[in-house]
């Protein structure tokens, strides 16, 4: 098709429809103003301020270790979860299982959430660090076998029936082929879910208690008492890391993919 | 079976020995898969060093049966023996088995040398013994300067010599081999298959191949099994089968067969000597020589002769009254090697005789529409009960 004049625009529209609110937060961290809508001249005060901000701080370590463990967990299991659904061809209650695992991703936040929260009240555990963690894994895990199984689905289970074959017992087959192949899967599937820990804001505002605030909280709280340019300074930041994560996996993918093309090549070189 | 094949003239065929023990026997073994049946009360015994097939075609139970001695399936019924020990329950890393897989099943993210290396690494071998054997086996599949390379970087060929090399590495005592060859294109294939005979030939194992290819079966095997729908039809020598068949399906299933249902009419000399039994193929008299033939007068059987044993000419021949048949040539198919000609008779019947293309000729003398006779000699059909 002959390309329009037409095609520029749309895209140029659609694009800074996404980009234009997020680019206005990042100029906006650089604001020497303290009024968040006026112009100020260039500054990394606030930059500064964040990391001198005890609150902020605090906030953002107590994001990264919930999404950190509840990100592992939520893999181990996930990964465990989505072995059993594509392994075990019947089992008894496998159809109520394979559909209870997609039900977090359909459930309200603020169902998953409150039911989380009457649990831990039911049961009288004291909430904090350890029932938001709970709660991520709980909500990630679904995440990770999903990612997981479809990987699954699509390996050769001779690879590891030649394994055993070769004297290798399950445990140690799983450990030295299954993982090796499926870890792109694994590794995705932690990443999914700890970003998904990172900012989740409705179930981690039900199961919290004093003394383990998350980052999406504490921005929640503040900005309802106004927003400050140190907010936008450490948005910024998360965006920068995200930014990165993201043009990481493709890099890695990329990389595979060309890999993958030049084995090919010395195949056929190898052929000939 | 048939007098012309002669008493076997070969130096290994311990399954002839009374004496003989069986390295691996299947006793009464059935497999059922919730109410499918895969394999049915099968007993089967196989010898030490011996080249075994299992030909069938697919879902006839022969991958079953072979998954069942890997010790990847469990028998539902039976038992299997090997070295006379019952080797049920034992799981597949703990038997004296190794196997190459049908996709051959390299591990994508090791090298050529780490995959040969992993069945010994498994046994804890010393490292420089593990070498060695890893140089050893890659020099027996001629892939010495490939040892650094993933199995990615291999052409098909080659992957399945990796597949080769790292199902031998251990020694097995049997060595198992799942459609091995089926990938390959066909002079590769040819090529493989007399490799495979030579390595099972040097390293003195046992090999049990699984395969639906009839002329890969003939080729390699000491003894084929001929499988359908969860039983073994016929066990014999590759010439038994094909000389030999002891039934319809064997005869219909290896190689190309005439067919001809009929009935006996006299069967006076028969009965554990050479005599004659005379068969009325619906008008077509036909006699055929054969020992222990157990068909009396007024049977339905078939009898069978294969194309390249049915002589075909323009002259008639001095004694039509038996083994003679008069048709239209209807089609000919040029092998190169062999032509094979479909011979219409009278009735609409059409009979297929094969003629070795002998001489150098483009034009043969006989062609399309020429009314031919064809004959064959006493000994040359075979008389099927079943």
């Amino acid at each position: 098709m002959k390309p329009s004049r037409f095609d520029p625009v749309v895209l140029t529209l659609g694009f800074a429809f996404l980009y234009i609110p997020i680019i206005i937060l990042v100029i906006y961290s650089f604001n020497a103003s303290r009024l968040v809508t006026v112009w100020g001249g260039f500054s990394l005060q606030w930059y500064s301020a964040m990391w001198s901000n005890q609150g902020l701080m605090d906030a953002a370590w107590v994001t990264a270790r919930v999404g950190v463990i509840s990100a592992t967990i939520g893999t181990i299991l996930g990964t465990l979860a989505a072995l059993a659904l594509v392994r075990y061809a019947r089992f008894p209650g496998k159809m109520a299982f394979s559909g209870m695992i997609y039900a977090p991703l359909v459930m309200p936040e603020v169902i998953t959430g409150l039911s989380l929260l009457l649990l831990f009240v039911a049961i009288g555990i004291d909430r904090g660090f350890w029932t938001v963690t709970i709660a991520h894994t709980t909500f990630t895990m679904c995440y990770v076998a999903i990612v997981v199984q479809s990987r699954l689905l699509t390996f050769d289970r001779s690879l590891e029936e030649a394994a055993l074959d070769l004297g290798s017992p399950p445990v140690r087959t799983f450990f030295k082929i299954t993982l090796p192949l499926i870890f792109p899967a694994v590794a995705a599937g932690w990443m999914l879910a700890f970003t998904l820990s990172l900012d989740d804001l409705v179930i981690a505002s039900f199961t919290t208690g004093p003394g383990a605030t998350t980052l999406p909280i504490k921005i929640y709280s503040q900005v309802r008492l106004g927003v400050t340019p140190e907010i936008n300074a450490i948005c910024t930041i998360l965006i920068g890391l995200v930014t990165i994560g993201v043009i990481a996996t493709s890099f890695t993918s990329k990389r595979t993919e060309l890999r993958r093309i030049r084995d090919e090549h010395v195949a056929q070189r190898g052929a000939a | 079976m048939a007098k012309s094949l002669g008493p076997v003239k070969r130096k290994f065929a311990p399954w002839t020995e009374p004496g003989a023990v069986p390295f691996i026997r299947f006793e009464n073994i059935t497999k059922r898969y919730g109410d499918f049946t895969a394999v049915s009360n099968l007993n089967l015994d196989i010898y030490e060093r011996e080249f075994f097939s299992l030909l069938g075609p697919s879902g006839c139970g022969k991958t079953t049966l072979m998954r069942m001695l890997a010790g990847f399936e469990e028998p539902t019924e039976g038992r299997i023996l090997l070295q006379g020990k019952d080797i049920s329950g034992v799981p597949p890393y703990r038997r004296p088995t190794n196997m190459m897989f049908q996709s051959y099943a390299l591990f994508p993210h090791m090298t050529v040398e780490k995959n040969v290396a992993f069945g010994l690494e498994q046994d804890n071998l010393p490292k420089g013994e593990i070498q060695t054997r890893v140089e050893e086996m890659l020099r027996l599949v001629k892939l010495e300067e490939f040892a650094k390379r993933k199995p990615g970087q291999l052409s098909g060929g080659q992957r399945q010599r990796v597949a080769l090399a790292r199902s031998l590495a251990k020694r097995p005592k049997v060595l198992l081999l799942d459609e091995p060859l089926g990938a390959l294109d066909r002079k590769l294939r040819e090529e493989t298959q007399f490799e495979l005979m030579d390595i099972q030939h040097t390293l003195g194992l046992t090999f049990l191949i699984v395969t639906h290819d009839q002329e890969e079966a003939m080729t390699v095997s000491d003894r084929i099994a001929v499988m359908d729908k969860g039983v073994i039809v016929q066990v014999a020598t590759p010439a038994e089968i094909y000389e030999a068949p002891n039934c319809r399906y064997v005869a219909d299933f290896i190689g190309d067969i005439n067919i001809m249902e009929g009935t006996v009419v006299s069967a006076s000399a028969g009965r554990g000597e050479a005599g004659t039994v005379g068969i009325d193929c619906d008008g077509l008299p036909v006699a055929v020589e054969q020992q222990q033939c157990t068909a009396a007068a007024g049977d339905k059987v078939a009898f069978a002769i294969r194309p390249e044993k049915v002589r075909i000419s323009l002259d008639q021949p001095v004694d039509t009254s038996v083994n003679a048949a008069y048709g239209e040539v209807w089609d000919i198919g040029y092998l190169g090697d062999f032509s094979v000609f479909l011979v219409k008779l009278p009735d609409d019947r059409i009979i297929r005789a094969a003629q070795a293309n002998v001489s150098r000729l483009v034009d043969r003398p006989i062609t399309f529409g020429d009314m031919v006779w064809l004959r064959w000699p006493h000994d040359a059909g075979l008389v099927l009960a079943r």
